[in-house]
């Protein structure tokens, strides 16, 4: 079985955000992390990989130094890495992102694609579902549990009160939450063997059957109009109130922040 | 693409087991006032098997037009009919705004579908506008009128984007659910209600459902609490917490504790928010009778919203609550359970 | 001389971050509590290959280098020096003698099983009458036949019940030297489980309560002829040699409890308000941090060195013995200037530090006090 993972470099939220003079985001100055999703993705196909054997591709858009999410993949225990990295592919909304990981999917043999559902700092939990229609094969979202019946895949897949036990035909492509799994540890040996391989690099020439128009920044559909950051919280408002005024005072703030 | 062929704004009338779900009708609700500043109408996109009766509901809340879906391929959500269905509707009819929920469902089947008719999807908005893009005048580039500005937190809501799809029809947002206000009921409001069926042929695409299993809600995890009522030393005593018990109740919130209440063995420790406890962040953060040791304020000071209630003024929870109530909790917080009860009950 | 970390280093150091973090943190104020061995988190460590960094693949181990395997200790001990000293004293005290001096069918048999973590090793040389003096070994074993028979009893012994295999001396003669009658000293390796092996006391300590200290006792063990570890004769060289390697984990863990005091102080003193304001903000406050960092980095730079020193000369005696006996005193100083900065609270279990302090105690003690390190480098220096 060969199972691609598609995953991304995203800024380490937890570990605070940091801002540039002008609002926008210092992603230099923050840490970076696997996006947890993908990682969970990422230990699904390994566990199959440990049940039923396979091998194991992980993907990546991004910068040159998107590189490191790949070792780091690769030290858990990938088989193979690919970064599709080039200057062109910048600026990408979902639609391009999807169109160029599509773009660069259709170069390898696959029985199943993994993604996470969501990367914590976009948090559209569209490229998954968008590489799949792009590719032409069914998506599952939300996986919670996977297991492969001849050549199909039986996967659970969560909704809000129920999860439905859905069957698939492979190639088919599966968006995993965090919660799916715990992720194991890259092992010490794993990571300098991970530094001893290659890595493979793609640009732009190496897409199949993708549009110019359909990438970067200029085949993004969405554009944005304008980007702020969230106030910064300091110490609030402190009343003194007798309980009915103080009543009235917090149904006030619950209303105006939507809670009820 | 000839945008101005695209008129008329469409919400995706999500339904489970034939009843609407809530985020139908805000989405009608808020279609309803996007609809109004672009002087055109709202339809409702009604997508399931036997689901004919729930369009004088959605007609209710104030859908114009109700477009009806009903395939037996549809009765339990699956991604592909369902993506045929609403790509197929947006082919024929053509609308300039698309809004979907930002549900399990809606937030597997917007993708898809803009995918497939090649359009933008701005995901999980939280504020939706008809304005100009840019918003404001940029030498040298035209000046976009009437188009959606969608707004959205990024960045585990450290930022905020506006974004807009201006070259591209329809405007597809996913919107998160209880932001957008319903309108009023209009008890016997009519839609006209128009039937279309695009046919459904199974393809490869196409999964099999081997069985729906309805999950019983378990004891929410502290750290997945979108509300926590959270409570201290102050609380006096384990009986006492009944009443933060009851106010969780009414709010769908979950209880937690302060290390002090663990220590005093009030609560089990799974409970506990703090350093050595667990690192929550919810929407709101009702800190009761909590002090606000650094330990304990480590541990959810990055919570939404931060209301504490304790009568000592000096307490340093009110150094990062955003709304700080000096005063007895035996008191305030039954009253504000009985409060909240007669709010919630006006609003159904 | 490049005091860059390779990119290899730095993401081993993030993975043992994130493992001490996520697995080791949450658990080390109960482990120090309850006193109690954290078994749950060494196998995590064993599933992560923590109990093999530097031996070799062919051994089931990581191949990794004695840099990699210190950084492990380091940041164990950041969040809890209990676990720090289970990975330090089986790894540098039982796979590595092993790895060193055992025969190629010892290795095969024990190396795996070691360096997986499904099994622990422990380091069994000190004695009532025998600490630092190493020479004053009584435990003695007799040939009979094909076997070893062991009698005699170690003490303060690392991971003493919950370890598997033991490298163990003991006295198997007398040879003369240099005109003087001396004990001759032989490693073997033993069992757990082998008739006549029982453990005694379990100590109760100021600091690492959760490691397992015993007294290990032999009546009548009989082991096979072929659990000699080395040659008949060479023991106290092998000792010598072990301890070299086993102070850089030690150092390595000092480091560690010093790192962590420091990370939990410059935390604290941002929060904590005195006179109005954050204590942070006096300049007593500040100008100790300043000496606890400069006094830290030095730390880690002669156990850095050590480590490398390990892969790259045969004799590393001395790097190590500077190593432990600096970080170890830096871990001493650096932990109760930490408590001293957390007032009140830095006394009380609520508050790491406390607990950092009295652990830190110990790394001036065990494999060799600081005054043996001053002798072995003012040896070397008057040699």
């Amino acid at each position: 079985m060969k199972i691609v993972v598609c995953i991304k470099q995203v800024p380490d939220t937890k570990g605070g955000v940091k801002f540039n003079p002008d609002g926008t985001l210092d992603r230099g100055a923050m840490l970076t992390i696997m996006n947890p999703d993908d990682k969970a993705g990422l230990e699904a196909a390994l566990r199959l990989k440990d049940e039923y054997g396979a091998e194991v591709t992980v993907i990546t858009m991004g910068l040159p130094k998107a590189e490191e999410v790949l070792r780091e993949a690769m030290a858990m225990g990938a088989d193979k890495g690919i970064l599709v990295t080039d200057r062109v592919l910048g600026g990408a909304d979902t639609w391009a992102t999807s169109q160029t990981l599509a773009g660069a999917i259709r170069n390898l043999e696959y029985d199943l694609i993994i993604t996470g559902r969501q990367a914590i700092d976009g948090d559209t939990a569209q490229v998954g579902p968008q590489i799949s229609e792009h590719l032409g094969i069914p998506v599952i979202s939300y996986a919670q549990n996977i297991k492969i019946d001849g050549d199909s895949v039986i996967v659970e897949r969560q909704f809000d009160d129920r999860y439905h036990v859905l069957k698939a035909k492979m190639p088919c492509l599966i968006t995993a939450l965090a919660e799916l799994n715990e992720p194991r540890y890259m092992t010490p040996g794993g990571i300098f063997d991970a530094y001893q391989a290659d890595i493979t690099v793609w640009g732009r020439a190496n897409l199949v059957d993708v549009e110019d128009s359909n990438l970067g920044l200029k085949g993004s559909p969405t554009q944005i109009a304008k980007a702020s950051d969230k106030v910064r919280k300091g110490a609030g408002e402190k009343v003194t109130l007798d309980p009915a005024e103080a009543v009235d005072y917090i149904i006030d703030k619950l209303k105006v922040k939507h809670v009820i | 693409m000839n945008i101005a062929e695209y008129k008329g704004v469409f919400v995706f009338a999500q339904q489970v087991d034939n009843k609407l779900s809530g985020i139908a009708l805000e989405l009608v609700g808020k279609g309803k006032d996007l609809a109004k500043d672009l002087n055109t109408e709202v339809t409702a996109v009604l997508v399931g098997y036997g689901v004919k009766d729930l369009a004088d509901e959605l007609a209710a809340y104030g859908a114009d037009k109700v477009i009806l879906v009903d395939d037996p391929e549809l009765k339990e959500y699956r991604t592909e009919p369902y993506a045929h269905a609403l790509a197929s509707v947006i082919e024929k009819y053509k609308p300039e705004i698309f809004l979907v929920g930002a549900t399990a469902i809606g937030r597997d089947l917007g993708p898809r579908v803009s995918a497939r008719i090649h359009t933008g999807l701005t995901a999980d908005c939280t504020q939706l506008d008809i304005g100009d893009f840019p918003i404001n005048p940029v030498p040298g580039k035209e000046q976009l009128h009437n188009q959606l500005l969608m707004t959205r937190p990024a960045f585990g809501g450290n930022t905020i984007a506006t974004i807009a799809c201006p070259q591209f029809r329809p405007q597809m947002a996913t919107v998160r659910p209880g932001v957008m206000q319903k309108a009023p009921k209009v008890e016997g409001a009519k839609a006209v209600v128009e039937e279309f069926n695009p046919g459904f042929t199974p393809d490869n695409k196409y999964v099999e459902i081997l069985e729906v299993v309805k999950s019983v809600v378990d004891t929410v995890d502290i750290m997945d609490a979108k509300i926590l009522v959270s409570g201290g030393r102050g609380v006096g005593s384990p009986e006492n917490f009944k009443i933060l018990d009851d106010l969780a109740e009414v709010l769908g919130a979950t209880v937690s504790c302060s290390r002090a209440v663990v220590d005093a063995g009030w609560k089990p420790k799974d409970l506990q928010v703090g350093q050595t406890g667990k690192t929550v962040r919810p929407n709101v953060y009702f800190a009761i009778g909590i002090s606000g040791a650094i330990q304990h304020l480590a541990g959810m000071e990055e919570s939404d919203i931060i209301i504490a209630i304790n009568k000592d003024d000096t307490a340093p929870i009110f150094d990062v609550a955003d709304y700080g109530i000096v005063g007895d909790l035996n008191k305030v917080v039954p009253a504000l359970t009985e409060r909240l009860k007669a709010e919630l009950a006006n609003k159904n | 001389m490049d005091f860059m970390l390779t990119k290899q280093h730095e993401m081993a150091r993030t993975l043992f971050r994130e493992f001490a973090e996520k697995e080791v943190k949450p658990l080390a104020q109960e482990v120090d509590e309850t006193e109690v061995f954290p078994r749950g988190t060494v196998e995590k460590m064993a599933k992560a290959g923590f109990m093999g960094i530097p031996v070799p693949k062919e051994y089931g181990g990581q191949g990794c280098d004695i840099l990699t395997y210190a950084m492990c200790v380091e940041e164990l001990s950041k969040v809890c020096g209990t676990t720090g000293v289970i990975v330090s004293a089986h790894t540098s005290l039982c796979c590595d003698p092993i790895l060193t001096y055992g025969t190629e069918e010892q290795k095969q048999k024990y190396l795996p099983d070691l360096a997986s973590g499904r099994k622990i090793g422990a380091f069994g040389l000190t004695e009532p009458g025998a600490g630092t003096d190493a020479q004053g070994q009584q435990t003695k074993a007799v040939l009979d036949g094909d076997e070893w028979v062991l009698n005699g009893s170690k003490i303060f012994i690392t991971n003493g019940k919950e370890a598997d295999v033991y490298v163990i001396f003991a006295v198997t003669g007398m040879v003369e030297k240099r005109g003087r009658m001396s004990k001759e000293i032989t490693a073997f390796i033993v069992e757990k489980g082998t008739p006549g092996f029982t453990f005694g006391t379990k100590e109760k300590k100021m600091g690492i309560r959760g490691s397992s200290t015993y007294e290990l006792i032999f009546t009548d063990c009989r082991i096979p002829k072929e659990n000699i570890l080395g040659q008949q004769g060479k023991g106290f060289g092998i000792a010598m040699h072990t301890l070299d390697g086993g102070r850089i984990g030690i150092a390595s863990q000092a480091l560690g409890l010093a790192e962590g005091a420091l990370e939990r102080t410059v935390e604290y003193v941002k929060e904590r308000k005195q006179f109005g304001r954050a204590i942070g903000q006096f300049q007593n406050t500040q100008f100790q941090l300043a000496d606890m960092a400069t006094k830290v980095e030095a730390a880690q730079l002669l156990v850095y060195k050590a480590a490398i020193a390990k892969n790259t000369q045969k004799v590393y005696s001395v790097e190590a013995a500077k190593a432990k006996l600096y970080a170890a005193e830096v871990a001493m100083e650096v932990t109760t200037k930490a408590v001293q900065l957390h007032g009140g609270y830095g006394y009380t279990r609520e508050y790491d530090v406390e607990r950092m302090m009295r652990d830190a105690k110990i790394t001036e003690i065990y494999e060799g006090t600081s005054e043996v390190q001053r002798m072995v480098i003012s040896g070397a220096l008057l040699k």
